[in-house]
């Protein structure tokens, strides 16, 4: 990485922060534990980063590794996601009974 | 490294890797902006889980990428074990479920930073040396701090505040000394102890950070480790210069700081030690005095029968339900919603009280009565209810404590003083449903309690609604 690409980087997390604010902040206190979930389950993006260093066959120590932050990072995008579509499911059941 | 480097002679999987990137970003923002609604919640959770797809069908075609059998054993594992974390885990251990996945988001990044430092040391510019150094010191304080906090919810370890001599200079100390270890990895690249001392340090600092945390603060460390967890993955992003894991890491960990402030805010707590949250609830705890002595100290408490408060519920037309703790301790919500539907059948209104702290995560009890069925239009913020309480026929408190303590409001010298709180004690009537005149977590004297409008019923929150209940069909 270099001076430029790294300002460009910089560049994409303040928007995205910015951005995140934005958005986070008209979360209804309502929703703020599937929030949680949500983010935890987008967090997940870090497989990602995972799946290149388990795939690249560099050595056993670093595949290993890999493999287990595969699977880490798997199991918040698969169990997040469920988890989150429950809750919301429950938040939305009444919704359609009423109407 | 050198993905995003737009070059003529890129292959048409490069391209296909970066675009999903791209696309993944934007539906990632675009689902959590579906959020802002209970309708459109779905609808958002569903394009971000689209965005992951498509980001990690990219990533699978990326060139560096040239054996597939870790990654499948990877998946697979991950699949079979986030199954049961996703479908079986009750609502009521929502906050130990999350604290849990905390954990692994840390985990992962930790040891993508350190697989990374391990194949690649060598070629990496001093940037890349200090991305990769805030990746794992963050990942590993996630990884651990979020096993502690895990623990305590679970009850492996004490939920009491752990505090000793000299704990905050220990803690500070071993975070300069990580930072100074961070700056010597870029200033020595080749000097691989320093790498790995951050790793040491950053899994020493995580327990050692949630140690003095008692149980009523664990939405803020919650809220925390989720924010140190998106900003773990957000600096993987600027070590491998992927810009979708810049953008998730910064929702992720903006998400958890913004929740951070606001449980803090509702905890009477300063934002200096939100930062830190380890370092406010020290002085709470000192300053709390003893639960057992909060029992003795109460004057003209009254006691009601599950019969005399099924009575004065019988004749209400308003009346306010304020939540706390001790119904997720009770798993007394469905309870709670057969009182409700007994009670609208009745002709009363029936409404719920939402404090942001009540719980031990942001929205906890919210999740809990949805799950009851309990139609979220009933679950109203503390904002919005409190000019209500004084029309209420009764405000029914459910294991909460310190929240309705109005000390808050009018006892300058409370530690408590200043806390937004729900104001049950403007109702005509109060009942509070709890097991003893233990204090709650902030160890103080509730003068509630003591009211002339306030009744207590000593009882566990599940058995005393499910008894009022049963009084209530017998009237």
């Amino acid at each position: 990485m270099h001076l430029e690409q790294l300002i460009l980087l910089l560049y994409i997390f303040a928007l995205a922060i910015f951005s995140g604010y934005q958005v986070i902040s008209k979360v209804p206190p309502l929703l703020h534990t599937p929030l949680m979930a949500f983010t935890n389950a987008i967090s997940g993006i870090s497989l990602v980063a995972s799946l290149i260093i388990a795939g690249e066959a560099r050595n056993l120590t670093t595949s290993i590794l890999g493999a287990i932050a595969v699977a880490a990072a798997t199991i918040n995008v698969v169990g997040g996601f469920l988890i989150t579509d429950r809750m919301l499911k429950m938040f939305q059941k009444k919704e359609k009974a009423k109407s | 490294m050198n993905e995003a480097a737009v070059a003529g002679g890129m292959d048409i999987r490069q391209v296909i890797y970066i675009v999903t990137l791209f696309v993944a970003s934007v539906l990632f923002i675009l689902g959590l902006h579906g959020l802002s609604h209970v309708k459109s919640a779905r609808r958002g959770m569903i394009m971000a889980a689209v965005g992951m797809l498509i980001a990690v069908v990219g990533t699978l075609l990326h060139n560096r990428i040239v054996t597939y059998g870790w990654i499948g054993g990877g998946l697979v594992a991950g699949t079979l074990i986030g199954i049961p974390l996703g479908l079986w885990i009750p609502m009521t251990k929502m906050p130990e479920r999350i604290a849990f996945s905390h954990a692994f988001g840390g985990l992962a990044v930790a040891l993508v930073g350190i697989s990374e430092f391990f194949n690649y040391h060598q070629g990496l510019t001093r940037f890349d040396l200090g991305a990769v150094g805030f990746e794992v010191l963050l990942g590993t304080v996630t990884f651990t701090g979020s096993l502690m906090a895990f623990g305590k919810l679970q009850g492996f370890l004490p939920g009491r505040p752990q505090t000793f001599w000299g704990q905050k200079a220990l803690n500070f100390g071993l975070l300069g000394t990580g930072l100074i270890m961070l700056v010597a990895l870029v200033v020595h690249p080749q000097a691989q102890i320093f790498f790995y001392s951050l790793v040491a340090i950053g899994l020493f600092l995580g327990v050692l950070l949630v140690v003095p945390i008692g149980g009523a603060d664990m939405p803020v460390v919650i809220c925390l480790l989720n924010s140190y967890a998106g900003l773990a993955a957000a600096a993987t992003g600027f070590a491998l210069n992927n810009p979708v894991l810049i953008v998730c890491g910064a929702l992720d960990g903006g998400s958890g700081f913004i929740l951070a402030v606001i449980m803090s805010k509702a905890m009477n707590r300063s934002f200096g030690n939100v930062l830190f949250g380890a370092f406010g609830a020290v002085d709470h705890a000192e300053g709390g005095g003893g639960a057992d002595k909060a029992g003795s100290q109460y004057a003209n408490v009254k006691s009601c029968t599950p019969e005399e408060a099924a009575a004065i519920l019988s004749g209400s037309q308003l009346v306010i339900i304020a939540p706390g703790y001790g119904m997720a301790v009770a798993h007394a919500q469905h309870a709670v919603f057969e009182l409700t539907k007994l009670l609208e059948s009745r002709g009363a209104t029936v409404k719920f009280a939402i404090h942001p702290v009540a719980g031990r995560m942001p929205g906890h009890m919210n999740v809990l009565l949805a799950e009851a069925q309990v139609p979220y239009e009933q679950l109203v913020e503390m904002e919005r209810i409190n000019s209500e309480f004084s029309q209420a026929d009764v405000a029914l408190v459910i294991g909460a404590n310190d929240v309705t303590n109005p000390s808050a409001r009018n006892d300058t010298g409370s530690p408590i003083y200043g806390m937004p709180i729900l104001d049950v004690d403007k109702a005509k009537s109060v009942i509070v449903i709890k097991r003893s005149l233990g204090s709650g977590f902030a160890g103080i004297k509730n003068p509630l309690f003591e009211a002339p409008n306030v009744m207590m019923m000593f009882e566990d929150a599940k058995n005393g609604i499910e008894q009022i209940s049963k009084e209530l069909k017998a009237l």
